[in-house]
C-alpha cells in the first residue's frame, strides 16, 4: 500500500517528465523554424534562379505545412532517425554519434571533479561555520557564482595558454595518448567548467547542512555527548542528503549551458560545437536533434533532483 | 554525605538585538541529594530551560554561561574543556527534551537513537544496550517492546515518542537526568500514561531528576521539592507539599490561585435568551465531496448545538478532534458540507463569500497565535481602525474615539495606540486580537485556544475579562480549549468532540455530575489534580489498544466499558441523561453509572 503510493507518486514525475518532453520537442521545433534566413536560399548562393531556390524546397519537404513537418520529424525521432544533415547530407545520428562521447567525456570529467571538492567545501564549511575559513569560502563562492563561464575560459586562455605557454589554447580529442596529454587537453574546458557549479554546490551544501545543524535533534545529538564529526555523519547529512542530492541535480543542469560556451570558446569537439556551427549554417536537423539531446538532459536532471528530494524524506519512505 | 549536584551563584548571560550581554538567569543555586526530584517551576521566559541547560554545561546559541559552578558529584562542570563535557553528556547528566517529535532524528530508525549514547560513551555493547533498550521500553509501557525499536520517529504516537525519548536518556544509567517539559506537548489523556511511567521509572531506578514544568499539578504529582523561577531569578525553594499548602513569595501565590481557576459568573443563562447561533447536523472536512456528499477526509460529523446570547459554549476536546476546524467552518472558511447554520434565526450561508457585510461583523474569529493575526507592520491605532472603517463606515475623529473606547473595553491603555505589534508583549497582544473582533461589534465570538499560549497569570486576566464583556455586551462567545479547567471554569455549557464527533453537550454543572460519557471521563480523570497523590490515586484509564480499525464509534478502541460486537459496529444514539446532558453511546445511563469506576470526589 505505502510503496504503491510511492510508485505512484514516481510514476507521476516521470509521467510529467515525459509530458514536459513533448512541449519542449514543440518549442524546439517552432524555435528552429522560425529562426531567419533559408537553407536552400544558403545552400545554393545569392546567384541560384528562384526556381532552382524553389525545386531544392520541395525535394528537401520544406514546402509542406509546418505542423505536418513536426508530426514526420517527431515520428521519426521516435524510430531513432534524426533526418540528414542539409549541409552534407550525411545522417544526423551520425553526426552526433562521433561528437556526444567528446562532450561526455567532458561532463563526467566535471563532475568527477566538481562534486567530491564541492562537498568537501560545503561540508567542512558548515561544520566551522562561523570560522575564518567558512567566512573565506562565503566570499570566495559568491564572487565566483556572479563570475559567467566565458569570462573564466576567456582568462585560463589568456594566463595559462598565452601567458604561461603550459597548456595549448585549442583542444584536439585525437591528440589524447596519456595522461598527461587528456590533462593537457581537459584542464581547461573544466576547470572553467567546473568554478561557477562548485561554488553553486558548495552554497547549497553548505546551506542545506547547517539547516540542519540547527535542528533540534541535533542539539540532543550534542548533548548525547556526541562529537562533531558524528554529529555531522550519523545525524545531519542523513537530512540533509535530499536536498544536496538536488543541489548537485540542478547544478549540473546548470553545467549544461556552460558545455555551449566552453566548447565554443576552446573549439573543443563535443556536441555544443556542432549545434553552434549547425546554427551558423542553418543546418536545421542538425540544430533540432541537439537542441532535444540538451533539453532532455536537463529534464533529465531536474527530474533526478525531484526524485531525490522525495526519496530522501524518511517519511515517504517508510508509511 | 554531600549532595550529588551542588549549584551556585548560576549566571547565564544571552546577546540582545543591538550586541550587548542581557542576564537571563542571576544567581541561581540549589543542591540535590541523590535520588531526589527537583522541579523547575516557572512562565516561558523565566529561564528554566536555559537553567536546565547549564547543568550540562551546555548554552544554546547566543547564550553564554557567565558565572557560577556546578559540581556534580567530584566534577565541577562548567571548568570541563570540551572532551570533558562531551564524556560527561549523555553518561553522566541525561536530557530529555521537551518535544519528542523534533529532537529524534527522522531519518533514523528509533533503535539507534535510543542505544547511540551507550555506543558513544562505550558503557555497553550494541546487543547488551538493546537488551537493555527493550528493558526500558517495557517499563515505560511502551507497546510491542521487541518491535518498536525499528520503527521510524514519525511512525509512532508523540506520547509513545516522549517515552522512547525517556528510554535514551535512561539507558546509560545517567546519575542525573533532566527533563524539559516533557508532556507539555501531550494531551492530558496521554499525558497521564507517560507521568505514571516515568514516575514509575524514576522510582524503580532511583534516578535523581531535575524537572522543568511550568504546570504545579504535573509537577505536583512528581517533585520532591520544588524551585520558583522568575525572571531569571529564584523566588522560592521547598518541599512540594510546604510549597502547594503555604507558599510565601507572593508570585508562587498567584501561580497557585492561577492554576486552579475559579468559577466565573454563575453558570445560568437565562433560558428564554434568543439564539445566536444555530447549528444542526454538521459534517465538515477536507477535499474534494464524495458521491455521498462528505467530504474526502471527513473532520467533523454530524454535530448540532446552539448558542444563546450572552451565553459561552465551551468545545473541548484532544489535538486533531477538529475544534479549529469547527471555528473555521463556522466563520465561512471552511464550508461545510451538509447541515444547515442559522445566525439569529436567518440562515447562514456556508460560504464566506456569499454572506454579506452584515453577516460577516455578527461573527467574529479570534485565533490562538495573536502574534501570526496581527499584522506587524501596522499600528494598533490602524489595526483597530480598519473593521470600523469596513464595518460601520465610520472614519477620522469619530473612528479615533471608538478605538480608544475599545482599548478601554480591553483594558490596555491610550498609550498603546502608536504601538506596532511587537512591541506588546503576549498578553497584551491577545487584547488587540479580542480588541479587534470586538471592532466589529459582533453577536458571537468565536476562540480558538486564547490562552494557549499564554502564562496562567496572563491567560486567567484575559478570561476575567472576556466574562466581563459577555455581560457588559451580551456577547455570545465560543470558546474552544484543549483544557478542561478553563473549560469548566468560565463557560456556561460544554460540548465535547472526540474524533469529529459530539459525544456529550451539556451545562457547566452537568459536566460535574456522573455519569459521563466514556470519553468525557477518561479525560476528567486525566486532568492532573493540584495535591500530592492523585497519580498514585487516579484509577488506569486506559483500555488497551487494538489495532487501530475503523468501528462504528470511533471510541470503541480505547472505551473501557464497549461493548464488543455492538460498539464496534453500529454507530452509537444520542441519549439524553438526567443530569441535563446529551451523550453519544451504547450504554445507558444506569449502566455508565455503575460501570465506570466511582469517583472519589471531583475537583470543581
Ligand atoms: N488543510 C487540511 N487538510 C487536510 N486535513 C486537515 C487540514 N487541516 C486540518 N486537517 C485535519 O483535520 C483534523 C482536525 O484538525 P483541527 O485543526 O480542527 O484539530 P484541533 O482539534 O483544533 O487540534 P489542536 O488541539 O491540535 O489545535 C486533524 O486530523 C487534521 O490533521
Ligand atoms: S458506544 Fe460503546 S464503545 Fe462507544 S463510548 Fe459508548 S460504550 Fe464505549
Ligand atoms: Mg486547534
Amino acid at each position: 500500500m505505502k510503496d504503491f503510493a510511492l510508485a505512484r507518486l514516481v510514476a507521476m514525475r516521470l509521467g510529467l517528465g515525459l509530458v514536459s518532453l513533448l512541449l519542449v520537442s514543440l518549442a524546439v521545433f517552432a524555435i528552429t523554424s522560425l529562426l531567419p534566413g533559408d537553407v536552400a536560399q544558403e545552400l545554393l548562393g545569392q546567384a541560384a534562379t528562384p526556381e532552382a531556390v524553389a525545386g531544392l524546397r520541395a525535394s528537401l519537404g520544406l514546402d509542406q505545412p509546418g505542423w505536418l513537418r513536426y508530426l514526420h520529424w517527431l515520428g521519426a525521432l521516435f524510430t531513432g532517425d534524426a533526418g540528414k544533415s542539409l549541409v552534407n547530407g550525411q545522417p544526423v545520428v551520425a553526426l552526433i554519434g562521433s561528437r556526444l562521447p567528446n562532450s561526455l567525456m567532458l561532463a563526467a570529467a566535471t563532475a568527477l571533479v566538481s562534486v567530491p571538492l564541492a562537498l568537501c567545501i560545503g561540508i567542512t564549511a558548515a561544520m566551522w561555520r562561523g570560522s575564518f575559513y567558512d567566512r573565506l569560502v562565503s566570499t570566495l563562492t559568491v564572487s565566483v557564482v556572479s563570475v559567467p563561464e566565458f569570462l573564466v575560459a576567456t582568462a585560463a586562455v589568456l594566463v595559462f595558454a598565452v601567458h604561461l605557454r603550459w597548456l595549448s589554447a585549442l583542444s584536439s580529442v585525437s591528440s589524447i595518448d596519456g595522461i598527461v596529454s587528456f590533462l593537457r587537453v581537459f584542464a581547461m574546458p573544466v576547470l572553467s567548467l567546473c568554478c561557477v557549479i562548485v561554488a553553486q554546490m558548495v552554497r547549497m551544501t553548505r546551506a542545506a547542512l547547517i539547516d540542519q545543524l540547527r535542528a533540534p535533534y541535533v542539539e540532543m545529538a550534542i548533548l548525547k555527548g556526541a562529537g562533531p564529526v558524528r554529529v555531522i555523519w550519523s545525524h545531519a547529512l542523513p537530512n540533509a542528503l535530499g536536498p544536496i542530492a538536488n543541489a548537485i541535480a540542478l547544478s549540473l543542469s546548470y553545467l549544461l549551458g556552460g558545455v555551449i560556451i566552453v566548447e565554443t570558446i576552446f573549439n573543443y569537439p563535443g556536441i555544443a560545437k556542432l549545434m553552434v556551427d549547425g546554427v551558423s549554417t542553418r543546418d536545421m536537423p542538425l540544430v533540432q536533434a541537439c537542441a532535444m539531446i540538451f533539453c532532455a538532459a536537463y529534464l533529465f536532471l531536474v527530474l533526478a533532483a525531484d526524485l531525490c528530494a522525495i526519496l530522501s524524506n524518511p517519511r515517504l519512505r517508510h508509511r | 554525605m554531600a549532595a550529588l549536584l551542588e549549584v551556585s551563584g548560576l549566571r547565564v548571560t544571552a546577546r540582545d538585538a543591538s550586541g550587548g550581554e542581557v542576564t537571563i538567569v542571576e544567581d541561581v543555586g540549589f543542591s540535590l541529594e541523590r535520588g531526589e526530584v527537583l522541579a523547575l517551576i516557572g512562565e516561558s521566559g523565566s529561564g528554566k530551560t536555559t537553567t536546565a541547560l547549564a547543568l550540562m554545561g551546555y548554552a544554546r546559541g547566543g547564550c553564554r554561561i557567565a558565572g557560577g559552578s556546578v559540581r556534580l558529584g567530584e566534577t565541577q562542570i562548567l571548568s570541563l574543556s570540551a572532551s570533558g563535557l562531551r564524556a560527561l553528556r549523555g553518561r553522566r547528566v541525561a536530557y530529555v527534551a521537551q518535544s519528542a517529535a523534533a529532537a529524534f532524528n527522522p531519518s533514523r530508525r528509533i533503535m539507534d537513537q535510543v542505544v547511540e549514547s551507550a555506543l558513544i560513551h562505550g558503557t555497553m555493547t550494541r546487543a547488551e544496550a538493546e537488551t537493555e533498550a527493550v528493558e526500558l521500553f517495557r517499563a515505560l509501557a511502551l507497546p510491542q517492546p521487541y518491535r518498536i525499536g525499528q520503527r521510524y520517529p514519525h511512525q509512532v504516537s508523540g506520547g509513545q515518542l516522549q517515552r522512547l525519548m525517556a528510554a535514551m536518556a535512561l539507558i546509560t544509567r545517567p546519575d542525573l537526568v533532566v527533563l524539559d517539559e516533557p508532556t507539555t506537548a501531550l494531551d492530558v489523556t496521554t499525558q497521564i500514561e507517560v507521568l505514571r511511567a516515568f514516575k514509575a521509572v524514576v522510582r524503580q531506578r532511583g534516578t535523581t531528576a531535575v524537572y522543568v514544568s511550568h504546570d504545579l499539578a504535573v509537577v505536583a504529582q512528581m517533585a520532591d521539592r520544588i524551585l520558583v523561577l522568575r525572571d531569571g531569578r529564584m523566588r522560592e525553594v521547598g518541599e512540594t507539599a510546604r510549597i502547594l499548602a503555604s507558599p510565601e513569595h507572593p508570585y508562587t501565590q498567584s501561580l497557585l490561585a492561577a492554576a486552579a481557576p475559579r468559577p466565573h459568573g454563575d453558570g445560568v443563562v437565562p433560558e428564554e435568551a434568543p439564539p445566536v447561533l444555530e447549528v444542526r447536523g454538521m459534517t465538515a472536512g477536507y477535499g474534494s465531496l464524495t458521491a455521498g456528499g462528505a467530504p474526502l477526509i471527513t473532520v467533523l460529523r454530524d454535530i448540532s448545538f446552539s448558542i444563546r446570547r450572552g451565553a459561552a459554549l465551551g468545545v473541548i476536546g484532544e489535538s486533531g478532534c477538529g475544534k479549529s476546524t469547527l471555528a473555521r467552518v463556522i466563520a465561512g472558511l471552511l464550508p461545510m458540507a451538509q447541515g444547515e447554520m442559522s445566525l439569529g434565526g436567518e440562515a447562514l450561508p456556508p460560504a464566506v463569500e456569499q454572506r454579506d457585510r452584515d453577516q460577516l461583523r455578527r461573527v467574529q474569529l479570534v485565533f490562538q497565535m495573536a502574534d501570526t493575526a496581527l499584522n506587524p507592520s501596522r499600528s494598533v491605532g490602524r489595526i483597530l481602525g480598519r473593521p470600523i472603517t469596513f464595518f460601520h463606515g465610520i472614519k477620522g475623529k469619530e473612528c479615533a474615539r471608538r478605538v480608544r473606547r475599545l482599548l478601554d473595553l480591553v483594558q490596555l491603555p491610550a498609550s498603546v495606540i502608536d504601538r506596532l505589534p511587537g512591541e506588546l508583549s503576549g498578553g497584551q497582544k491577545q487584547r488587540v486580537n479580542l480588541a479587534r473582533a470586538l471592532a466589529a461589534e459582533p453577536d458571537l465570538i468565536l476562540c480558538d485556544e486564547v490562552t494557549a499560549a499564554l502564562d496562567t497569570v496572563v491567560g486567567a486576566a484575559i478570561l476575567d475579562l472576556m466574562d466581563g464583556l459577555r455581560k457588559e455586551l451580551g456577547l455570545a462567545v465560543m470558546f474552544i480549549s484543549h483544557d478542561l479547567h478553563m473549560v469548566r471554569a468560565v463557560c456556561d455549557e460544554v460540548m465535547v468532540l472526540y474524533a469529529g464527533q459530539r459525544v456529550e453537550l451539556g451545562s457547566r454543572a452537568s459536566m460535574a455530575v456522573e455519569p459521563w460519557h466514556p470519553y468525557t471521563d477518561l479525560l476528567i480523570r486525566s486532568v492532573p489534580e493540584l495535591r500530592q497523590g492523585w497519580l498514585e490515586e487516579a484509577a488506569a484509564v486506559r483500555a488497551p489498544e487494538d489495532a487501530a480499525r475503523r468501528t462504528a464509534c470511533a471510541f470503541y478502541n480505547r472505551c473501557s466499558v464497549r461493548i464488543e460486537g455492538i460498539c464496534d459496529r453500529t454507530a452509537p444514539p444520542v441519549q439524553a441523561v438526567a443530569k441535563g446532558a446529551e451523550i453519544l453511546c451504547h450504554r445507558g445511563e444506569a449502566e455508565l453509572l455503575s460501570m465506570l469506576p466511582p469517583r472519589r470526589r471531583h475537583a470543581a
